[in-house]
């Protein structure tokens, strides 16, 4: 094998670990913060939360675009089953990712807080302020995001199983700096 | 009853012409108070449902205007449940030792225009300062329509201490916004 594995695109790279890093903060910061009693230090990390999320919201909008637009690299021989997995759970990722922060930034309207990106600018409300709305998309986003868990531990576990198990390129293929 | 509504008529008509008119009925129910601050950037509209107010505004002699306001400051909505029960607390409004907020007027200006100004002192927890408060007036049919708003700077009266006390988190500026109307009544 001494061609070069094909490789994602260099945008297609970036996205996906800038976007992973963000999800990797916002994830624990919202499970940590939203049992803090009332006090400056919980207004901050909610809107810490609220910009990391919206950020990610932001970079999916190109993210998107740039993956219909490239076609990510042929996959590597597997089980057929096992690609269709992957694929399955990659689609699920994308749809996640939007759904996600959207939930966040519907909660925050409906609970009569708007969202002003990092303190400076304000984003339109996108419902009205409503108790039961914001009680209700507070389960919805707490929902997604265990699928949120759930998928992003598939997707690490078969990371891993192509590394561990498999010894192929497919990680790599996705990993920045590597050959 | 008739008699009544004659004497509400002509003291409307007069209202223009004979200056015997001083708006001194404040309907409860038509006026408001509200307010809003700004946590970390985001602004929160909120509101005191309970408070009493007494004016006495003659427009064609305002510098005599007079008024007092109430504020049942458990009456507050500022927002959320959560930051209701946080606000009637110790750090912030202690409402147990300190039920209530007042603003007594020390005089009025008159900028021009239906423009004016309320010169006062307010009252919150167990801090007096001096207050600007610009308003306009309005005539609508029997009644007086005062709309106004100031700033108010919330670390002058020591609402939010410990923690709290960090204004980058919630801003040391609320704006307050009243709406008050007074229906008239003929002078004695
Ligand atoms: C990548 C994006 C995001 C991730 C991974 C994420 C993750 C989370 C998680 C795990 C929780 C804790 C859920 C629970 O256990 O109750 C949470 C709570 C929360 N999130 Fe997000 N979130 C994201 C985006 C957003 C956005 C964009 C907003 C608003 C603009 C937002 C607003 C909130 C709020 C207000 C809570 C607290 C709910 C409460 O208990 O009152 N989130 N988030």
């Amino acid at each position: 094998m001494n061609f070069p594995t094909p490789r994602y695109t260099g945008p297609a790279i970036a996205a996906h670990w800038v976007i992973a890093a963000l999800i990797l903060v916002a994830f624990p910061l919202g499970v940590y913060m939203h049992d803090l009693p009332l006090s400056p230090t919980k207004l901050k990390l909610y809107s810490y939360h609220k910009w990391i999320g919206i950020t990610v919201l932001l970079l999916f909008v190109p993210r998107i675009l740039w993956r219909i637009t490239h076609r990510p690299p042929a996959p590597l021989p597997m089980p057929a089953w096992q690609h269709r997995i992957a694929e399955g759970t990659h689609h699920l990722l994308y749809l996640l990712m939007f759904l996600v922060p959207l939930s966040g930034w519907l909660m925050s309207s409906a609970k009569g807080f708007q969202v002003v990106y990092f303190g400076v600018l304000p984003l339109p409300d996108l419902v009205g302020k409503s108790e039961e709305l914001g009680d209700l998309l507070k389960e919805v986003h707490e929902a997604l995001n265990f699928g949120l868990l759930t998928l992003v531990g598939l997707h690490v576990a078969g990371a891993l199983k192509h590394v561990i198990i498999d010894k192929d390129g497919t990680l790599r293929r996705m990993l920045p700096f590597a050959k | 009853m008739k008699i009544r509504t004659l004497t509400l008529t002509a003291a409307v008509l007069m209202a223009g012409t004979a200056h015997a008119v001083e708006f001194n009925q404040v309907d409860a129910a038509k006026s408001s108070l509200a307010f809003s601050s700004k946590q970390m950037g985001v602004p929160v509209p909120g509101s005191f449902k309970r408070f009493t107010s007494h004016i006495a505004f003659d427009p064609a002699k305002p510098t005599a205007a007079s008024t007092t306001l109430e504020i049942d400051l458990a009456s507050i909505d500022a927002g959320s449940k959560d930051a209701n029960d946080e606000v009637v607390g110790k750090q912030w409004f202690n409402v147990k030792a300190f039920p209530t907020a007042k603003f007594v007027s020390t005089g009025v200006k008159a900028l021009g225009g239906n423009r004016y100004e309320a010169l006062g002192k307010m009252t919150i927890k167990g801090q007096t300062r001096d207050v600007v408060a610009p308003f306009t007036f309005k005539q609508e049919g029997a009644s007086g329509v005062f709309d106004g708003a100031f700033v108010l700077k919330r670390m002058d009266y020591n609402i939010g201490e410990g923690p709290w006390a960090d204004v980058s988190a919630v801003a040391n500026e609320i704006e307050i916004k009243f709406h008050v109307v007074a229906n008239a009544a003929t002078k004695k």
